[in-house]
């Protein structure tokens, strides 16, 4: 490879030194001089009313400064915490839009809601006071599960949204859908729950909040994906402070997989708080209050049912699904089930009809937004499970009828029934390369292997596509998103030659150090350790939409290239004016300025001195310096797509379910750095084999107390829960419309995953004639289902 | 009531007045400022706290402070070499791509570190099973297990793979 340091090779992650010597600075690990602690009183209700907060007992505890309740927030004009994201009924009524005030003003509804603020000297003093300060709570009856909340009569979360309904929304032709089965041999059908998850990075969200009083700055640091939103967002809509009076910081954040996208309450709250006790105010959240408190990811409930023809082919999807929301509406929460879940739905499928319905509930329980995947990983379980169960049905063998229903290559671009258009993908190759790679016709085989020492065994295919890199923002805007969804870039050039790139986008695990620093070290032969990268701080970078949506190398990296496009143009003038050529006969060839024809050539470290020492410079035609900014705003989204195989063992007389193999082929474009974007994978899938095996966010359906509260009760995957991972990616469909090329991969693991192990253990289960199991697929689940069917109602 | 603790932390004797409630990690982080041992949950599960207490790794969210007393600790801020060297453990870390966010990792690296001065050449089930008391949220193991393998032998003396770069 000519650069070491390019696109395309595994450069070690230039992150990683301070990260393994303990030199990381998470938002926890930073202390203010005179700095204070909050700590949150949080309702223990689901629902309740409340009547008064006594704080006079807490106020007299050591080290309090101050007890500040919603009614403060009020009387000093804080505004709600908005949403992003705006949906519309079938009948064109806007979406329910209730207040979400950071603290609660008359009524909690969510238990962990939080009702008041204590201020202390120290952490634990704050802690001793919080359990003083007395709310007279009036317990209300609490809806909790979407179900129940949609019933008649059922407690209502906000008393001006009748039936708890936010939204009734749909996508698709219906009545397209409706002859379509009308005229089909076979349907096949399937009633699912996508459960509840709680998003679990492993540092606990915290927010430090400042204020200057010398300059009337105030300054938040918190654990955030997108530190320039929640600036927008907190300025403007929650606290009123204009953006070039607030600095936002997202320094190093350990983990966000979504839930850290949002702007949180706890974010207003301290910095309010810090200029009204006039020193700084820090919180940290305890795991118990991330369990709590984070946005929850999936809960959704659906009916999908699937027409085909004689010869299985796909003539139409019809889908309805119960979304829960929680209790409020987070940032993005209403794009989730709708633009990111039901435009997903014709999968890897030609497809020709498709309609869905969603109804957006409120419950009394914690908002539910955008995890890990966000909306693809609910649409590829409904397709692939439903697809698994078509083909059990028909007798077709599952791959084949995945095979014969896939979009062809050849129709790339391809416009699908719901509103999104394809733009690469060879779904036929990504099979034919996983196939083999997991010994397909072997698998008999290993069944009897497996039986002959009293297991189960059971193979599942998931076959995903993605929409990553949100598209145009004018698109983006008409289906409901009330921001621009482009990213921002600056590369500057330093008078040595050395350069610092600022970014829009966030790197939270992602290694943007190291991935965007390779594109520089690529286009201008710039040694990899003198790029800096910049990101997540609002006072030195442009602007930014931040990290999610597997965005940052599709939008935030083309944003990097339109930069150094820029950078490119301006460094021939000055190099055709060094060289004394025409600026036409200026070649770039590996990072250097190149007279065509010529061995004349410049570096661009020659270039950048005298940009900035501009004694030979055209500066008749421009300016010194070598500093350029690009926005940059998608095409279209990019489809990421691939092919995951999962073979499962079971054990029928514990119910233990042990993957046996996982094997993932992914397209995810054009890769720049294969260690980063495996590792991204292997991220990826344990994610969605814990959604399949493990996790499970359970509330109590009447009290709506969370009872999977820690990691004692939530059961998170662990290094004996999974094996080690063949993974696989070709670079065959680079996307057509980005300039490098590139698909995304941080979600793809978690959208293939949780199908491919269940329709694994489905198989597994389907000598006793299992058909279906919901997630997750504990040992109970399993051996009930087994104890459930016999083997004489399986022969039936 | 506030109770006096001396320890060596990272071949440094320390003396300090604490709280007698100051669990071990708050001591370290809010008291000696080695914020590279983190807290990542509060049931003693995560592991994200995991330091040495005489050589063996211990949660440090699980003991207090005083309980601490006399001992020799070592935190992450301690494992390199004074010349900035990097354990073997750590330098397989960054060789094989075992961290992303990095939040982890202190705590992963810590206990692997045990692991392998227990069972100096341990089986990928051996290493699966030792780290069943870290949770890694973003790497799904993979790498962190082949991290562990590398760093075990490059601690048995054996050589590490070059870097790529």
């Amino acid at each position: 490879m000519a650069n070491p340091t390019g696109i395309g090779a595994s450069v070690r992650r230039r992150e990683d030194a301070r990260f393994l010597t303990g030199r990381g600075t998470y938002t926890d690990d930073i202390n203010r001089p005179s700095q204070t602690h909050a700590v949150f009183v949080r309702s223990p209700y689901a629902h309740a009313r409340i009547a008064g907060i006594d704080a006079a007992e807490a106020m007299q505890a050591p080290g309090v400064i101050a007890v500040l309740t919603g009614a403060d927030m009020e009387a000093d004009k804080v505004g709600s915490l908005p949403c992003g994201w705006q949906i519309h009924s079938k009948d064109g009524s806007p979406m329910k839009e209730p207040p979400h005030f950071p603290i609660a003003r008359d009524r909690a509804r969510y238990v962990g809601d939080a009702v008041a603020v204590v201020i202390a000297e120290t952490r634990e003093q704050a802690k001793d006071a919080a359990e003083l300060v007395m709310v007279d709570y009036e317990e209300l009856p609490a809806a909790v599960t979407s179900l129940k909340a949609l019933e008649g009569g059922a407690p209502l979360v906000h008393d001006d949204v009748g039936g708890n309904l936010c939204f009734d929304w749909h996508l698709g032709d219906a009545a397209a859908v409706d002859a379509a089965f009308a005229q089909a041999a076979h349907v096949a059908k399937l009633d699912l729950v996508n459960q509840r998850l709680v998003p679990n990075a492993m540092e606990p969200r915290a927010a430090l909040g400042e204020y200057d009083r010398a300059t009337g700055e105030h300054t938040l640091t918190t654990t955030s994906q997108n530190p320039h939103v929640i600036r927008l967002l907190m300025g403007a809509f929650v606290l009123g402070i204009p953006e070039h009076k607030l600095r936002v910081v997202a320094p190093d954040v350990g983990g966000g997989f979504g839930s850290k996208i949002f702007h949180y309450g706890e974010e207003a709250v301290v910095t309010w708080a810090a200029k009204k006790v006039g020193r700084p105010v820090k919180w940290t959240a305890e795991r118990s209050e991330s369990f709590l408190t984070d946005a929850h990811g999936r809960d959704h409930v659906s009916h999908a049912e699937l027409a085909m023809d004689k010869d299985g082919n796909f003539l139409a999807l019809r889908v309805a699904t119960i979304a829960n929301m929680g209790a409020y509406l987070s940032t993005f929460a209403p794009s989730i089930p709708t633009y990111l879940y039901a435009t997903l739905l014709a999968g890897q499928y030609k497809t020709p009809a498709i309609y869905a319905e969603v109804k957006a509930v409120f419950t009394n329980t914690v908002p539910v937004d955008a995890y890990r995947g966000a909306g693809r990983p609910e649409a590829c379980y409904l397709i692939e499970r439903l697809v698994e169960v078509a083909a059990a049905e028909t007798g077709i063998d599952k791959a084949e009828l995945r095979r014969r229903n896939f979009v062809p290559a050849s129709a790339m671009p391809y416009q699908t029934p719901v509103a999104l258009q394809y733009d690469t993908g060879d779904f036929a190759k990504n099979l034919d390369i996983a196939l083999p790679l997991v010994d397909y016709d072997g698998f008999a085989a290993r069944k009897a292997e497996s039986a002959r020492r009293g297991k189960l065994r059971g193979i599942g295919f998931a076959t995903y596509i993605e929409a990553c890199g949100i598209a145009p923002s004018n698109v983006a805007g008409a289906l409901g998103a009330r921001a621009g969804l482009y990213e921002s870039a600056e590369v500057r050039f330093h008078p040595t030659g050395s350069v610092t790139v600022f970014t829009g986008s966030h790197s939270h695990g992602q290694g943007h150090e190291t991935t965007f620093a390779q594109l520089v070290s690529e286009r201008f032969g710039v040694p990899i350790e003198n790029v800096e990268i910049v990101h997540g701080d609002t006072s030195k970078i442009p602007f930014g939409m931040g990290t999610y949506g597997s965005r940052s190398l599709a939008v935030g990296g083309s944003a990097i290239v339109k930069a150094m496009d820029k950078v490119e143009r301006k460094a021939k003038k000055i190099a055709a004016h060094m060289l004394e050529a025409a600026e036409a006969d200026i070649e770039v060839k590996d990072g250097r300025f190149v007279v065509a024809g010529t061995d004349k050539a410049l570096t661009i470290g020659d270039i950048a001195l005298q940009a900035y020492v501009p004694h030979n410079f055209p500066l008749d035609e421009l300016e010194p310096g070598l500093d350029e900014q690009a926005f940059y705003d998608p095409k279209n989204f990019t489809y990421p797509n691939g092919c995951h195989v999962c073979e499962v063992e079971i054990d029928p007389d514990t119910g233990v379910v042990q993957v046996a193999s996982f094997a993932a082929v992914d397209d995810f474009g054009r890769v720049i750095n294969p260690l980063i974007v495996e590792g991204q994978v292997h991220g990826g899938l344990v994610q969605g084999i814990g959604q399949a095996l493990y996790e499970n966010c359970v509330y109590d359906e009447e009290s709506g107390q969370l009872i999977t509260g820690s990691y004692m009760d939530y059961c998170m995957p662990r290094a004996d829960d999974v094996p080690s991972f063949t993974v696989r990616y070709h670079e065959d469909q680079p996307c057509t419309h980005n300039p490098l090329g590139v698909k995304g991969c941080g979600e793809a693991g978690t959208i293939g995953a949780s199908a491919a192990v269940m329709n694994a253990v489905v198989h597994a289960l389907s000598e006793y004639g299992v058909t279906h199991l919901d997630m997750p697929a504990t040992p109970e689940r399993v051996w009930q289902a087994i104890r459930r069917h016999t083997p004489a109602q399986a022969a039936e | 009531m506030p109770c006096t603790v001396s320890m060596t932390v990272n071949g440094k004797a320390v003396s300090r007045e604490v709280e007698e409630r100051t669990l071990l990690v708050t001591f370290l982080r809010d008291q000696l400022g080695l914020t590279g041992t983190h807290v990542g949950c509060d049931t003693s599960q995560c592991g994200a706290c995991v330091v040495h207490i005489d050589g063996r790794s211990v949660k440090s969210c699980t003991m207090l402070a005083a309980q601490a007393d006399g001992a020799a600790v070592t935190t992450i801020e301690g494992l390199a070499a004074a010349d900035g060297t990097l354990h073997p453990m750590q330098a397989a870390f960054r060789e094989h791509h075992g961290l992303q966010c990095g939040f982890c990792t202190p705590g992963m690296v810590m206990s692997a570190v045990d692991l392998v001065t227990a069972n100096p050449s341990p089986s990928e089930h051996e290493v699966r099973e030792g780290l069943e008391g870290n949770i890694c949220r973003c790497t799904g193991y993979h790498n962190i297990v082949k991290a562990v393998m590398a760093g075990a032998e490059a601690m048995q003396g054996g050589t590490m793979k070059a870097a790529a770069e």
